[in-house]
């Protein structure tokens, strides 16, 4: 696991449920590629052609709410989001992103000191958030022990592939 | 230690447990929906060839019931074909209904028990005093694997309610002030216990649709003490012994709150989000172009029994599309045994069949750009059942029925005896 993330950033409000980050009528697809086509559709048609590998998402209170559709963990992480920073997230969506090894940090007001296109640095051991493009510094809360372990394992299937793996 | 504690502590084989504890527990039942094939291919990404218990799994082929979609139509081939290769036999598939309502009709769900299901709604069962959750395929493939998953103690919130239900005012509206008053994500990660006298006026359909809201407001599970309304429900549909936990006097809950039902109007969620509430008298006259009864929220016997009695003799105004939904296919029989179903489609119904229908945005009755709809359902996200330009409603099947009949949104008390 890298534990310094860089990236431009896509800035979002609040509630972004999981329909607009990944919307129901693709939810038949499984190929991670195929899924990663439709990334964030719902609330940001641009995202897609704008977003590269590590960039980062912040949003404001409880993004990835709703449904509990891996999808939009996948096409998330497809498409090379390498963190997303919000007030709060939806409690499924957290669980579904770490286990794709993805970084969630609950990091309240950042949305309010970023915009679209700045460079932000999130240090993940320390929760140190720097915004390159102003100068602006947040502080995110630190992971949990468990959710570092999952991180730095590369997700949770190669811990459980391990473990329990036939 | 609150129920919803003693729960987990017997689930994870220790004595007691604690607020923010990360505990592994053992799983009663796990579901796994149509829409997740990720589930089978994350079991075989870690490894997994013969799941741990297929006793204890449950697969739903009812998110797309029937399939739309050759892709639909190969992805449920191979859940088919999962199940009778690893032994499952609780296979519910196109003919069953949605998920929750199934294992409600067929006593899979009982108090006690830790009932994970690849789908957000399945606080839902905390009606009948079970943790239920929703998660992701991957966790769900992780519980194939092992049989069980971490879950960190939530801390819980108790909502009481009190006073007597005016006339037109259901387990729905009462939900929807519940979740416009503390927000959509004010129950995140925590648990929602609701308490008070309200809760004797409410049979298990209503408390169920309680429950199942408590998603809305991200709450991981949901939970009533169970009593004799839970009991007689469960009298004969359930053959496990079952233990019922009691919280303990003196459990501090991290917050209270308390709502007197008796002053309340029937309310509606405006777009684009649950918690954007209102009295539904601010939304009066909007001109509906589809109406939708169904779902795990409000597809079920009670809620096809109002809409049948405010629409019984009269007909569906001709610009509004009323489409029907029975949850299940134990509702439908129930509800075509009770005379609704016939009242209904003489009135001017379209009927889907049991399953999720319009409620994902997939099938059966997408809308288009610029039409406004109502639902009985769970959500109003942009998109939710289309196009991003439609606009939905969520509100009672009562206020559904109205809207039907009238063509326009109308405070339902006014239609009831």
């Amino acid at each position: 696991m890298k534990s310094i993330i860089s990236g431009k950033c896509f800035v979002y409000g609040a509630n972004i449920d999981t329909d607009q980050i990944y919307p129901g009528r693709f939810l038949d697809l499984t190929d991670p590629d195929k899924v990663a086509e439709h990334a964030m559709e719902g609330a940001d048609p641009s995202f897609v052609k704008e977003v590269g590998p590590g960039d980062i998402i912040v949003a404001a209170a409880n993004f990835g709410c709703g449904s509990s559709r891996e999808h939009a963990a996948v096409t998330l992480k497809t498409v090379g989001v390498g963190a997303i920073l919000a007030d709060s997230f939806g409690r499924i969506f957290y669980r579904n992103a770490i286990n794709l090894g993805v970084p969630l940090l609950v990091c309240p007001g950042i949305a309010g000191v970023v915009k679209r296109g700045d460079r932000l640095t999130v240090d993940l051991t320390t929760g140190k958030v720097t915004n390159e493009t102003t100068g602006a510094a947040a502080q995110a809360q630190a992971l949990s022990g468990y959710v570092m372990e999952i991180l730095a394992g590369g997700g949770i299937k190669p811990m459980i592939k391990e473990k329990y793996g036939q | 230690m609150h129920a919803i504690e003693k729960i987990l502590a017997r689930a994870a084989g220790k004595a007691t447990v604690a607020t923010g504890e990360i505990i592994n527990c053992k799983v009663d039942l796990a579901g796994i929906n149509d829409l997740y094939l990720q589930t089978i291919r994350s079991f075989r990404e870690m490894g997994g060839k013969k799941v741990n218990d297929p006793r204890k799994l449950v697969v739903f082929l009812d998110h797309y019931a029937p399939a739309s979609t050759i892709t639909q139509a190969d992805n449920q081939k191979q859940f088919r074909e999962f199940c009778w290769d690893q032994g499952i036999d609780l296979l519910m598939d196109v003919d069953t209904g949605v998920c929750h309502q199934v294992l409600a009709d067929n006593g899979l769900v009982y108090p006690g028990m830790v009932l994970v299901v690849t789908d957000s709604h399945t606080t839902t069962h905390g009606a009948f005093g079970a943790f239920g959750t929703g998660v992701g395929a991957t966790d769900l493939a992780i519980i194939m694997m092992t049989g069980q998953l971490w879950f960190r103690v939530p801390e819980v919130i108790r909502i009481n309610l009190e006073g007597r239900l005016p006339k037109g005012v259901f387990a729905k509206d009462v939900i929807l002030k519940v979740i416009g008053s503390l927000g959509a994500d004010y129950g995140v990660y925590r648990a929602v216990e609701f308490t008070g006298p309200v809760l004797k006026e409410f049979g298990i359909s209503e408390r169920m649709a309680l429950c199942n809201m408590t998603t809305e407001m991200g709450a991981k599970t949901a939970y009533i003490q169970p009593d004799e309304i839970t009991m007689a429900f469960l009298k004969g549909k359930t053959k496990q012994d079952y233990e019922i936990f009691a919280t303990d006097p003196g459990y501090e809950y991290a917050a209270e709150h308390s709502l007197d039902v008796s002053d309340l109007m029937p309310q509606v969620a405006a777009p684009h989000s649950v918690d954007n509430v209102f009295d539904i008298t601010a939304y009066a006259g909007r001109p509906v172009d589809q109406a939708f009864l169904g779902t795990c929220t409000g597809g079920r016997v009670e809620d096809l029994a109002v809409a049948a009695g405010i629409l019984k003799g009269r007909r569906v105004n001709p610009r509004t599309r009323f489409l029907v939904v029975p949850a299940s296919k134990g509702v439908f029989l129930e509800a075509m045994d009770k005379g609704y179903i016939q009242a209904l489609l003489e009135a001017g119904a379209t009927f889907v069949t049991p399953g999720c229908a319009a409620c994902l945005g997939t099938h059966q009755g997408m809308l288009a750009s610029g039409e406004t709809c109502i639902t009985a359902s769970s959500r109003n996200f942009p998109g939710r059942m289309g196009h991003t330009k439609a606009e939905i409603f969520v509100g009672s099947p009562a206020a559904v029925a109205a809207a039907a009949l009238e063509g326009k949104i109308v405070n339902p008390a006014d239609y009831l005896e």
